[in-house]
């Protein structure tokens, strides 16, 4: 043809498409650009802490998100369920929080005693001792089926939650306030009484046999 | 024998900026980009931890430097050198004030442009003598994205350099400002010969240069492997691209090369476009304001404020624009930029021919 110049119609329509990305490009650019100077400029003061109970908590996360940790902290609840807790003075050594727990992260001995022990503030007989009641923190799930089942309510959750420690083994609570001489002299104390009603049971028989 | 020793200050000199500007780049990237993100970045090393790059760069200078047993030994160690000493070269021509430049050769600009290409071949070395699928893979990428991006920024600065009609940077630097030697022209037509300042810069003698300079700009995002041109290195895809192999010093100097090569497109960009050492302000009757504001010293703050917001804004559009795609990125260069660029330079030459 004599009127070709190498360039049709829908060359043009194809620069013109590109004419329009390329702007549009240019535009939604700026807008990421501007919104990203907008947080720029606002947010680099420290975090104001607020309870998630406050009402302007979430209107917070247009300002720095960064909590400080060791120098800031969010509060928590006074009910919150963290860490265990044992009142040992209230513990009867019943062994249900050990049985119930998943992860069985509480080791607790028991050592009967001859005798009632006392009371717990609930009014319970103690008739046992805790040679040995530990929880190790670093298995524990904080699932809290310990509480549940305990029935005098002696162990709790607390609302700590930071206890970092430099050994695992830290992490091992123990929560029995005997020493070991204590509980040695506990379990002679045991046995002999043990004895004694096993004599007295052999006694008993012999008797009966005697008897019959 | 006297001039080596200068020599030796000099180059010993300019080493210490670059070091220098990558620790302050390296921290403002950090606060910027945690800024940006709601964030606070660095807080703790010394004070609003200003010393935590220095802290970084002490670990890396102790780190046991690491060859992978599979690794071409002579290139792996030689890469990190070369990709740094290429970015490091480029200084030399760079003006930092009226009479105050490292190596005042006419070709300037031209040696520039030879000189950093030669990092493409560090990051080669680097890709191949890692023998690492992402390490090749960045490498090849950066190879294709700077061999297409030189064209770009190459027409963007000869229509800049066909208005100045010089190659030498202290030239080009001079002739936007009061100490021009020929007349400076506002908009081709208003004679700011004796005013100066933000007028008689070069994108203001000729506008179309400032459509020349978004152009070199975003050509030398992707020479300085910046986001989004930032494919060699792609984190999410690449590990770390071209040097995901290198620890210790080395990782140190690749990362040197990073930074100063940002510094000095930002710095070129300045000199050709953004009028270089001279002052922003101008000469209002009695009231002398660019006289006042121009010397030595002066240069180097002017040039030091221009080249750094450039460098803030290059931080800025990193933390805000995704990654393009390899085809995108293509597509940009070949289709949108250098077409332009042409156009830019075409437009140049008419202005030189029936304006200036």
């Amino acid at each position: 043809m004599i009127w070709d110049f190498g360039f049709s119609i829908s060359d043009f329509l194809e620069f013109r498409i590109l004419f329009k990305r390329t702007i549009n490009g240019l535009t939604t650019a700026w807008k990421g650009l501007s919104l990203t100077i907008k947080h720029l400029f606002t947010s680099n003061s420290k975090r104001e802490i607020v309870s998630v109970t406050d009402d302007n908590y979430f209107k917070k996360q247009n300002d720095t998100n960064t909590i400080q940790y060791p120098h800031q902290e969010l509060p928590v609840p006074e009910v919150g369920r963290y860490q265990l807790d044992v009142e040992i003075d209230d513990c009867i050594v019943c062994d249900l929080c050990a049985k119930i727990c998943p992860v069985d992260c509480i080791d607790i001995e028991s050592i009967k005693a001859t005798e009632v022990i006392g009371q717990t503030s609930d009014g319970s007989k103690k008739m046992l001792y805790a040679a040995k009641f530990d929880i190790d923190m670093a298995k524990c799930m904080y699932c809290g089926l310990c509480t549940i089942v305990c029935p005098t309510e002696c162990i709790v959750m607390t609302n700590q939650y930071d206890r970092t420690v430099f050994e695992l083994k830290d992490l091992t609570y123990e929560f029995s306030d005997m020493s070991p001489e204590d509980a040695a002299e506990k379990r002679i104390l045991l046995e002999k009484q043990q004895a004694e009603k096993q004599a007295a049971k052999l006694a008993a028989m012999k008797a009966k046999e005697g008897g019959a | 024998m006297n001039f080596y020793v200068t020599y030796f200050i000099i180059a010993a000199g300019l080493f210490a900026f670059v070091g220098a500007f990558t620790l302050f780049g390296v921290y403002a990237e950090r606060k910027i980009s945690a800024f940006i993100q709601n964030r606070l970045g660095p807080t703790e090393t010394g004070k609003f931890g200003s010393l935590q790059t220095l802290a970084d760069i002490v670990k890396l200078l102790q780190k046991e430097l690491i060859i992978p047993a599979a690794a071409d030994k002579v290139l792996f160690l030689m890469a990190p050198g070369i990709i740094f000493i290429a970015v490091y070269l480029g200084f030399a021509a760079l003006p930092w004030a009226p009479g105050l430049v490292p190596s005042h050769i006419n070709i300037g600009l031209y040696y520039i442009f030879a000189i950093i290409s030669i990092e493409t071949l560090g990051i080669l070395m680097a890709g191949w003598g890692s023998n690492n699928k992402y390490s090749i893979l960045g490498a090849m990428r950066s190879a294709a994205q700077i061999i297409s991006y030189e064209i770009p920024a190459g027409f963007a600065i000869i229509s800049a350099v066909m208005i100045a009609q010089t190659l030498n940077l202290q030239d080009i630097a001079m002739q936007q400002g009061i100490l021009s030697a020929e007349k400076t022209k506002f908009l081709g037509l208003w004679d700011v010969s004796a005013t100066g300042g933000i007028l008689a810069w070069n994108v203001f003698q000729a506008p179309h240069l400032l459509i020349a300079f978004v152009i070199y700009f975003i050509a030398s995002l992707a020479e300085s492997n910046r986001a989004p041109f930032d494919i060699p290195e792609a984190e999410s895809e690449l590990v770390a691209g071209f040097h995901t192999e290198f620890t210790g010093p080395q990782f140190a100097l690749v990362f040197l090369a990073e930074y100063s090569m940002m510094f000095l497109v930002s710095m070129v960009g300045v000199v050709l476009f953004l009028g270089a050492w001279n002052t922003p302000l101008p000469n209002i009757g009695s009231v002398t304001l660019a006289t006042w504001t121009t010397g030595t010293i002066w240069g180097i703050i002017w040039i030091l404020i221009k080249t750094m917001s450039l460098v803030g804004v290059q931080m800025w559009i990193r933390w805000t624009l995704p990654r393009l795609r390899v085809d995108q990125l293509m597509n940009l260069c070949w289709k949108v930029l250098t077409p332009l660029a042409f156009a830019c330079m075409l437009i140049s030459g008419v202005w030189r021919l029936w304006v200036m």
